[in-house]
């Protein structure tokens, strides 16, 4: 499933994975293009925020989980033993479903990712955090409060906020995670439009339980359900000529 | 229904017991406070209060003067307190965060209630301990006569006040909503640093009102000190020097003295003194807690 023959950033192979005896991935196979945006559709429970976390290895904390199948990013199994999961997360960053800012200042918030992979220039990291408030389109709101709490900003705000804080350390691919679930109409408008603006220089991946959303954004999309891949193709076609008659009635709203 | 005057009655009969049983722990402090107030204040008949607040002589039985400066006790209790924190808060905080953060579930359900039966240790047995164990033990590594000095009370308070400040602090940590350790672990941070940069932080008021009140214990706690600090009543200029703190003082003469005397009153001056401490750590606490459940919601 290539058609304009692109270049494969992440690809899983077989995935399962288990919550205990819990199997919440089954056999998924996918690949997700460079510099495309791919929506990861699907009913609540369906594994798709199960499957994404995998993409940064973000489940290794849940203790009691357990994955086979392999996750190839650039080629390279991400489980391989010789992998640093803090590094792997350095190139993968994640936006989450609620808006998770530090209880630091804005400009603390931005600056975290730098600090802790050792960048002590001051002047540098004014300058990044400058620019990654920038890319996601909240500098000019922020800039004369830059010390306040992040607390102090809306929901939307914040938002674009853990956006900015995931592109302040450059990396490859951003996962989305319902980004837009718990923020209103207008604040998703402004995220979805950053979307679109992010997929120049990232790989993007975005789980979303909102069929206009994945419409609207993506390139890709993959419909889930049950844990399993049902079918993965261009967006216009799953919107418009699905081959799978579950997708079909997904997407036609008669379930989900 | 109607209500009839017997349920009236009995409404307010309960409502007043209800009331009673919560007015009495205030009335019960008040009362303390009062007594206390009303016996340290003849003292100061024959006492100048700075004389009592700066002299660091205590000597209230001499033959030629009575001397009554609670300064080498106040400096002594705060020594052995001090020293006990300077022990406790970085074990604690090293417990509380391996205990929230690296423990696996079940070793954490196990450790816990232990942490909390080793607050129950009556504080007798741990004073017990002091002479046994780690009085012979400080005398052999700094070559002292003997250990009953500073250094081992501090040691044993610091032990008596872990508990308070790993329970506390693990509840802070835990508080510490799961969303700010994943968000920072997804930018790449270390386990280490997530804790340290974000977990701690965020837990910092929890862990300074765990700490104000493991203070609160240590300050108090008589028996314990009494045994294992070597009650010597001269100004303490070390760690490795005997001290008397205020509760031993307290404790030690109490006993003896005859009553209504000066130096009787005297030693509810002391209590007074030493009550208005733990009083002001306890609001310290408080006040810290207050404003970390205001930040919470």
């Amino acid at each position: 499933m290539n058609p304009e023959n692109l270049q494969v950033k992440i690809k899983a192979e077989n995935l399962d994975f288990y919550y205990g005896a819990n199997r919440a991935l089954k056999n998924v196979t996918i690949e997700c293009f460079d510099k495309k945006v791919t929506a990861i559709i699907g009913p609540s429970g369906c594994g798709k925020s199960t499957f994404i976390r995998t993409l940064n290895r973000m489940n290794d904390v849940i203790p009691g989980t357990r994955l086979e199948g392999k996750i190839l990013i650039d080629g390279a199994d991400i489980h391989a033993p010789d992998v640093d999961v803090v590094d792997l997360r350095r190139r993968v960053g994640m936006v989450f479903q609620k808006p998770n800012p530090f209880p630091k200042s804005i400009f603390d918030n931005i600056a975290y990712g730098l600090r802790i992979n050792g960048m002590k220039n001051k002047r540098k990291i004014e300058e990044v955090v400058e620019r990654s408030l920038r890319g996601a389109a909240l500098w000019e709101e922020v800039k004369d409060r830059l010390n306040d709490n992040a607390f102090s900003l809306s929901g939307g705000q914040q938002q674009r906020l853990c956006i900015a804080r995931a592109l302040a350390v450059e990396p490859e691919v951003i996962l989305f995670d319902e980004p837009c679930s718990a923020i209103d109409p207008i604040a998703t408008a402004k995220v979805e439009d950053l979307i679109e603006h992010l997929k120049t220089r990232y790989t993007v991946v975005i789980v979303t339980h909102n069929m206009q959303q994945a419409a609207r954004v993506s390139d890709y999309t993959a419909f889930m359900m049950l844990g399993e891949l049902v079918e993965f193709d261009r967006t216009e076609k799953i919107f418009t000529n699905p081959a799978n008659k579950l997708t079909e009635d997904y997407i036609t709203g008669r379930f989900g | 229904m109607r209500k009839t005057r017997w349920t009236n009655v009995r409404e307010s009969a309960i409502r007043a017991f209800f009331f009673t049983c919560g007015i009495l722990t205030v009335l019960v402090l008040l009362g303390i406070f009062a007594t206390l107030v009303a016996t340290a204040v003849p003292a100061f008949r024959d006492i100048t209060p700075s004389e009592f607040l700066l002299k660091t002589n205590w000597d209230p039985t001499s033959p030629e003067k009575a001397e009554y400066g609670i300064l080498s006790m106040v400096v002594s209790t705060l020594m052995v307190t001090g020293g006990a924190l300077l022990l406790a808060v970085p074990i604690g905080i090293g417990v509380a965060s391996y205990l929230s953060d690296v423990a696996h579930w079940r070793v954490r359900e196990i450790l816990k209630p232990v942490v909390e039966i080793l607050a129950g240790i009556p504080s007798v047995v741990v004073g017990f301990l002091g002479i046994v164990l780690f009085g012979p033990l400080i005398a052999k590594v700094f070559h002292t006569g003997h250990g009953l000095n500073a250094a081992n009370g501090s040691v044993l308070l610091a032990i008596m006040a872990l508990p308070t400040i790993i329970s506390i602090s693990e509840d802070a940590l835990s508080a510490v909503p799961a969303a700010y350790g994943e968000a920072s672990l997804a930018l790449g941070a270390s386990r280490w640093q997530t804790l340290v940069r974000v977990k701690l932080p965020a837990g910092l008021s929890g862990i300074i009102a765990a700490t104000m009140l493991g203070m609160g214990r240590a300050i108090g706690e008589t028996m314990t000190v009494l045994m294992a600090t070597g009650n010597a009543r001269s100004f303490p200029h070390g760690f490795l020097e005997s001290v008397r703190t205020m509760t031993s003082g307290i404790a030690i003469e109490l006993g003896e003295v005859p009553y209504y005397t000066t130096h009787y009153y005297a030693l509810f001056a002391i209590g007074l003194v030493l009550f208005v401490m733990t009083f002001a750590v306890n609001m310290a606490a408080d006040v810290v807690l207050r404003k970390y459940q205001e930040k919470e919601r």
